[in-house]
């Protein structure tokens, strides 16, 4: 494995009878950033809490440069939990501060690396403010300094850019891209589709405690489904019926939308379009990562 | 283990300065301060209100006193014993005893004495004065007693001179003394009630303190959970870790507190003279109430940071602290209405070395005086004993449900694993 990376190696866990993670693997190398993707209860939370320690797993391991992670590793990790949280009265540099000791910074170091990311943030003005007294979007900066300060070997990010303003998502959009780019793995967990296909080298997409796709956005879009976008003015509606591999999934008014299992020939597709009539339009599309979603989560519904 | 040192001292620390700077423990410190300070003010007046009711309590008042010319030999020596004892004795001439009735019924005077030095009369109005008739008593006895020598043809100062010279010698047999007396042996009845006074003063101090710390860690604790802190926090250090800094912290803010107003409290009650115990006595006295305090808290503040884990809102923390504060206000009844009656008997010694009861009942049994050192040191050890075992526990139970949010944790599920 290469220099840096963060592994997570089959790790189950069960609260009771229910199954919360089933043999999950994942692994973010160094300088790459990973979307997380699955509906609510799939486990992404779990898979990172145990990431962090915060929890233990039934079975399974997690590595950081291929070492088991232990107390040293994880104090070098930045984490933001989807519950956000932070000590409302305390100020915010103060705070910042007592989070970078004790992630075992020295007193000097924590209070320049606090100082260092309010400015970065535009909090500066901010500083001798409690918490509280923060607009929402302020706090979430606050949040995202305190899985900072203490300048993290690994990210791991749950939910970072719920509740954010378009402002603050462009913010934190190119601090984790300037962490990815100097080497830091970081992974994070997203509903915000096109935001992880706009951000990240590659997506994980979790169902029911198990991995089921994991790639490069490119790489998932390709092996999905292909669909044909047909316009034949003249084709009667069942045109496509009984073409092998072929399904229909629309047809109105001579526009037609096929899906295309593996054993479908789309050559043929074309010449039976072309049998109808004239054939206006003939196109590949490539399945969205909001349609992979879509379809992942949905299939085999009752396993 | 030095990481986990410096860990526990950060929580610790931000604990303390969270709170030592807040509005609320300053003001509150103040006015704690300011009520024991009155308290021995306030004593010292409600003494000199009862004063003549009893010449043992220290009394400014002086007694008016009328004299007959009859009984006029009388007065040098009445003025010699007010200037000994008290209260004082003030001495004015009558012309007789009508007219000195008279002023004693107007409140002129308190008495009048008439009659002959060697057979006075006091009149008095109701009112007993011990302390004149013991002076009177024994001023008549000396005078009788100078009367019938010079009949014998003695020379009274030259046999008093000598009667003076007789010695006694005193020898200390030291504490087998005590023993076979009882513990309270050798203890004046002015100092039991001094003791009794300071074990049921540092006794309610040590409960307030014990419940105002108590309710800030539990309180403590919630905020965090509420708030989503702490998985920010356990993300880097560990539960227990985070528990016993915050433990740490507020009960170094209560000690602070304690020890402030302890001190204050005792350095007003001697200044004023209410307290006259040693002041070697009175340092002891306190250095048991700070360990108690230490004793008491630990195992009280655990007890509280496990069972406050199992909630995630203020609004539920009452509901699972109430068994706790139980805990500690029985013993706290039982230690004042039991103990200062009977301080010794069977039930007070075996629940003062219970842990729970201990940190109640011991530091009273000690304030009383007579604990023999074998019980004290036993009630410290099985204290000791119970909050490792109370920190194992609790400490798993915080591990186990701080993370769970919404819903109260079962205790059942906490105690279970992970």
């Amino acid at each position: 494995m290469p220099e840096g990376a963060l592994e997570i190696d089959r790790i189950s866990k069960r609260y009771g009878d229910v199954v919360a993670l089933d043999e999950m693997s994942l692994t973010v190398r160094s300088g790459e950033m990973l979307g997380f993707v699955g509906s609510n209860g799939a486990g992404k939370t779990t898979t990172m809490r145990i990431a962090l320690g915060v929890l233990a797993a039934d079975s399974g391991q997690v590595r950081y440069d291929d070492a088991p992670v232990d107390r040293m590793t994880r104090s070098r990790i930045g984490y933001m939990p989807e519950e956000r949280g932070l000590y409302p009265k305390m100020k915010v540099l103060e705070q910042l501060r007592y989070l970078g000791e004790l992630h075992g910074m020295e007193r000097a170091a924590a209070d320049r690396a606090a100082n260092w990311w309010t400015e970065r943030l535009e909090l500066s003005e901010r500083r001798g403010d409690q918490l509280q007294k923060l607009s929402l979007g302020n706090q979430q900066r606050v949040q995202l300094a305190a899985a900072l300060i203490h300048d993290p070997a690994v990210l791991i990010l749950d939910e970072p850019f719920s509740g954010l303003d378009p402002v603050a998502v462009e913010v934190m959009s190119t601090v984790l891209r300037e962490m990815r780019d100097r080497g830091v793995p970081v992974v994070f967990s997203s509903h915000q589709l096109e935001l992880v296909q706009r951000l990240c080298d590659r997506v994980g997409i979790v169902r029911r405690g198990r991995m089921i796709a994991d790639g490069t956005v490119e790489e998932l879009r390709s092996s999905g489904p292909v669909r044909l976008n047909v316009h034949a003015p003249e084709a009667p509606a069942d045109w496509a019926e009984g073409l092998p591999g072929v399904n229909v999934e629309s047809s109105e008014n001579g526009h037609t939308t096929l899906r295309l299992d593996d054993t479908a020939d789309d050559q043929r597709v074309l010449r039976a379009a072309l049998e109808t009539g004239p054939v206006h339009e003939f196109s590949r599309t490539r399945p969205s990562l909001t349609d992979l979603f879509r379809d992942a989560v949905t299939e085999e519904p009752d396993e | 283990m030095k990481r986990t040192l410096h860990t526990v001292w950060l929580v610790a620390r931000r604990e303390l300065q969270t709170r030592v700077r807040t509005r609320a423990f300053v003001l509150g410190t103040l006015l704690m301060a300011l009520l024991v300070l009155a308290f021995p003010v306030v004593m010292l007046f409600a003494g000199a209100s009862n004063a003549p009711e009893d010449d043992l309590s220290a009394s400014d008042s002086t007694t008016r006193l009328g004299i007959t010319p009859s009984a006029n030999g009388l007065a040098e020596s009445l003025e010699r014993k007010a200037g000994v004892d008290r209260p004082a004795i003030s001495i004015r001439k009558v012309a007789d005893t009508e007219m000195g009735k008279n002023l004693v019924h107007e409140g002129e005077l308190d008495g009048v004495v008439a009659g002959t030095p060697t057979a006075p009369e006091l009149f008095v109005e109701q009112h007993v004065f011990p302390h004149l008739e013991r002076a009177l008593t024994t001023i008549t006895y000396n005078n009788q007693l100078d009367a019938e020598m010079s009949d014998a043809g003695l020379d009274p100062q030259a046999v008093r001179d000598r009667a003076g010279q007789g010695e006694v010698a005193i020898i200390s047999m030291g504490q087998s003394q005590d023993a076979a007396d009882g513990p309270m042996a050798g203890i004046s009845d002015a100092e039991k009630a001094q003791r009794l006074i300071i074990a049921m003063i540092s006794t309610f101090l040590l409960y307030m303190f014990l419940i105002m710390t108590g309710q800030m860690i539990a309180q403590g604790v919630v905020e965090e959970k509420s708030s989503r802190v702490v998985e920010v926090l356990l993300a880097t250090i560990r539960s227990t870790e985070l528990m016993a800094g915050k433990i740490v912290g507020i009960g170094i803010t209560g000690l602070i507190q304690f020890a402030v107003i302890g001190v204050l409290g005792f350095a007003a009650a001697t200044a004023t003279a209410v307290l006259t115990l040693p002041t070697f006595t009175v340092a002891g006295l306190l250095g048991w109430a700070v360990l108690w305090f230490l004793l008491g808290f630990t195992l009280y503040a655990t007890m509280l940071a496990a069972a406050s884990s199992l909630v995630s809102r203020q609004e539920d923390l009452q509901s699972v602290i109430t068994p706790v504060i139980m805990m500690l206000i029985v013993p706290f009844f039982v230690g004042v209405s039991v103990l200062p009656n009977n301080p010794d008997g069977t039930a007070g010694t075996v629940l003062s070395m219970v842990p729970g009861f201990s940190p109640m009942l011991m530091p009273m049994r000690v304030a009383l005086g007579g604990v023999p050192l074998w019980q004290g040191a036993l009630s410290v050890v099985l204290s000791l004993v119970a909050s490792a075992a109370v920190l194992w526990l609790g400490g798993r139970i915080y591990s186990n449900a701080v993370l769970r949010t919404g819903a109260r944790v079962r205790l059942k599920d906490a105690l279970r694993a992970s």
